[in-house]
């Protein structure tokens, strides 16, 4: 892949702060009291190898755009100073568990929330070290950008190539590339785009479809808020420049509609004796009253008689069109048998009904998955019982070489498996549609997740279309 | 060349029709999860203070099940030090939606022995042994918490369905992972599960919501003439509970309250915001967490809130 100078950069705007700063409250009101029509969301999960400072860069990203208060600041400079250290050590903002403080490392997914004036950020903190897969496949889960941090000294290692592999694998469709400590490599500009030349190589071969590389020393704030002067030849945004930018969302309109029943709602009221509609949160496309829908897996088709939400006070409006990810009553015309577990999708562009699953799960217990294991699979809001049918072979993610896997999947270990149901069940692609593609596989005797599942296309799947 | 800025379809923006809000966003997700409960579990229970967490939880319950009424029970661990006041708001608020309320007392622990008064003369630890007795009691399996994820370190790892032991005890090396929005409640007998459906909201994202929404809260949020004295750089409000000790001088100053809990280590802060607006500015100007402006309990050190957490706290 060539890389390009620049030419495509979304356009870059300076990112207003909402900030905590008493010296400025004024401006701060102002912004508040007059927010942009409409506030954003982005959910990004960050990966990194052991040492690449990836929680003093997070602590810098939540410094620098004054989401810490005072408090938090003056217990991080005590310990700092308690420990010898010349500067607050940002890393310790994000560490959150007595073993993580006192060992220095981070054990566990951390969720940390910071916003500006355009956008709110739920970013997924995910430990590179321990357990690195099982937590970044969680991360990720979620994320639509992962933000990867590379050492300029060590440049792209394994871990780096792990990484590019689960965010492709989990979906996430953009890429932040953070190649931090550019202070001791003197901000080389020639080592930065080595690294960002191998780092595009490797993301064209997983599949990501969006990649922005960025020099920074999150030690010293360099290019993760604020602009440096370090680095002239580099003309590109900020990292938070950047995240400002990235488009979120997918557009529903471009999507099959697919809703999960979670509940029935039956008031039973003398108000709506005969009210019977079906809660769920979309997962994917849009809705309007008339539209033609299948009850799946059970295959009844009907119509959408009418889309409910409810108001503030309470009371109940219709709506003419919902889209994902609103949550959202739908009534529908016949009287089918519909209850939580089903699916309302496109009657035009159904999911694939089916009893033989196949896909690529990432193994997430301490217990290996192995052939004839009996496990539940949860997809949507369904759950059925399960058999693990054939473990066809493992993935080594550094490699993307396949192996065979004798002895089951192991805690972190990804791998392709067939499994066999009790019960028919609708799911799509995972790479086509995240949300009813995705399973989990449960240990039916102590209710723990073994395993998380992408399931493969319905041209890979066994099953019949209906 | 210097950066790589691979391009793609991908980078389009989203259609204005199909954009939503932040607030929209999160709301989704909580009525989401409230759902999920409703369809997964026996015997739900929404922990109910009458504080604004708490205040957001059943509002955005009643619009997951609206037109139908709200299907949980509600469930107050009542410290015997708490504000009249919002208890006089949490009454009102059972009876206008006409649910049922559990009460734990503190005090009938005190009473008969089961536990005794701290020499600080908090009860906000004191609360877990009730809370507990109370679920075991109600046979409750899933149990909503206002918590949220920005409001301290320990709570940051905390999952939307986060598992406890039949000693309500949390092991944050023992939580499941959470993937997508698959939510695993499954548990075994005598366990139960706390649900935190406002996980990702922040402290300005609830206020944004209330205001909103529209919902009312108690009195106290708002700035408001009361009584006070200071201690450890906090105004509190005498009472039963034991304030002022001797030395403390009270004063009447014009205050409002960011958190409301037991009354012997909830805070109030000077302020002159009467209206959710002016709370809204102030909070943008604020430069300390609520917590750590208004919770004493959670200054005792800095793993306070985890070593809560681990013995079966909120």
């Amino acid at each position: 892949m060539t890389t390009t100078h620049a030419i495509t950069t979304p356009a870059i705007t300076t990112p207003a702060i909402t900030t905590h700063d008493s010296e400025a409250p004024v401006t701060v009101a102002d912004e508040l009291l007059a927010p942009p029509r409409r506030h954003e969301l982005l959910r990004l999960a960050t990966a990194g190898s052991v040492d690449d400072g990836k929680s003093t860069l997070v602590g810098r990203l939540l410094y620098d755009t004054k989401s810490v208060l005072a408090d938090q600041l003056d217990a991080v400079e005590r310990v700092s100073r308690e420990r010898g250290l010349d500067a607050a050590d940002l890393a310790l903002l994000t560490d959150g568990l007595r073993a993580e403080r006192e060992q220095g490392i981070t054990i566990d997914v951390a969720y940390r929330y910071f916003s500006t004036a355009t956008r709110s950020y739920v970013l997924a903190d995910t430990p590179g070290h321990v357990q690195y897969t099982r937590n970044m496949v969680t991360g990720a889960s979620t994320a639509e950008l992962a933000l990867i941090l590379i050492d300029a000294r060590h440049g792209v290692v394994e871990q780096t190539r792990r990484h590019l592999a689960v965010t492709g694998l989990l979906g996430v469709r953009h890429v932040a590339v953070a190649v931090n400590k550019m202070d001791l490599v003197d901000w080389s500009q020639q080592r930065f785009d080595d690294i960002v030349a191998e780092f595009a190589r490797h993301a064209t071969r997983f599949g990501i479809e969006d990649v922005v590389a960025v020099p920074v020393s999150a030690l010293f704030g360099d290019n993760v808020v604020d602009r440096s002067d370090r680095a002239a030849w580099y003309t590109g945004p900020t990292l938070l420049e950047h995240l400002e930018a990235v488009p979120v969302g997918t557009d529903p309109s471009a999507q099959p509609l697919r809703m999960p029943v979670q509940f029935v709602i039956r008031p039973q009221s003398a108000q709506h004796p005969d009210y019977r509609g079906y809660a769920g949160r979309l997962a994917s496309g849009v809705v309007r009253p008339g539209d033609e829908v299948v009850v799946l897996p059970g295959g009844g088709r009907t119509t959408i008689a009418g889309i409910d939400r409810a108001r503030a006070d309470g009371s109940v409006e219709s709506l003419d069109v919902a889209f994902a990810p609103q949550s959202v009553v739908l009534r529908l015309t016949d009287d089918i048998d519909v209850s939580r577990g089903d699916l309302i999708a496109a009657a035009d562009e159904p999911s694939l009904t089916t009893r033989d699953l196949s896909g690529t799960v990432a193994v997430l217990s301490e217990r290996p998955l192995r052939q004839r294991d009996r496990v539940l699979l949860r997809v949507g809001t369904r759950t059925v019982r399960a058999l693990v049918d054939d473990i066809v072979d493992q993935l080594d993610i550094a490699t993307m070489e396949q192996r065979t896997a004798p002895d089951g999947l192991a805690l972190n270990a990804i791998g392709r498996v067939r499994i066999r149901l009790a019960d028919d069940i609708a799911v799509d692609d995972y790479r086509a549609l995240r949300r009813t593609g995705a399973f989990l596989l449960i240990d039916e005797a102590d209710g723990s997740t073994l395993a998380a599942g992408m399931a493969d296309a319905p041209d890979r799947n066994a099953g019949e279309g209906i | 060349m210097r950066v790589a800025h691979m391009t793609t379809t991908a980078a389009r923006a989203l259609p204005d029709e199909y954009t939503l809000d932040h607030l929209d966003h999160l709301e989704s997700e909580a009525i989401h999860i409230f759902r999920e409960v409703a369809g997964e579990f026996e015997r739900p229970v929404i922990l109910f203070s009458g504080g604004k967490d708490s205040v957001v939880m059943v509002h955005l319950a009643l619009k997951a099940f609206a037109p139908a009424a709200l299907p949980f029970t509600l469930l107050h661990v009542d410290t015997g030090h708490n504000f009249p006041e919002v208890l006089d708001y949490r009454d009102a608020t059972v009876d206008r939606l006409g649910v049922r309320l559990v009460v734990a007392h503190v005090q009938d622990y005190i009473d008969d022995g089961r536990l005794r008064e701290r020499p600080d003369g908090t009860r906000n630890p004191l609360q877990t042994v009730p809370l507990l007795d109370a679920i075991e009691a109600g046979k409750f399996d899933a149990v909503f918490g206002g918590g949220r994820r920005d409001e301290e370190k320990a709570r940051a790892k905390e999952r939307v369905f986060s598992l406890r032991d039949s000693f309500g005890a949390w092991d944050p090396r023992r939580q499941r992972p959470e993937l997508w929005d698959l939510y695993n409640g499954k548990h075994a007998p005598g366990e139960h599960v706390r649900v935190f459906p406002l996980s990702n909201w922040t402290e300005l994202d609830v206020w944004r919501y209330i205001e909103r929404e529209e919902i009312a809260l108690p009195d106290l949020y708002y700035a408001h003439e009361r009584e006070v004295f200071g201690r450890d750089g906090m105004w509190l409000a005498p009472g039963e509970w034991g304030g002022p000790k001797t030395g403390e001088e009270v004063q009447t100053r014009t205050v409002r309250y960011r958190t409301v809990g037991d009354m012997s280590c909830t805070g109030a802060v000077d302020s002159d915001a009467t209206d959710v607006a002016g709370v809204i500015i102030e909070l943008a100007a604020s430069r300390l967490t609520e917590r750590g402006a208004t919770r004493a309990d959670d200054r005792m050190s800095e793993a306070a809130m985890e070593d809560r957490k681990k013995q079966g706290y909120f």
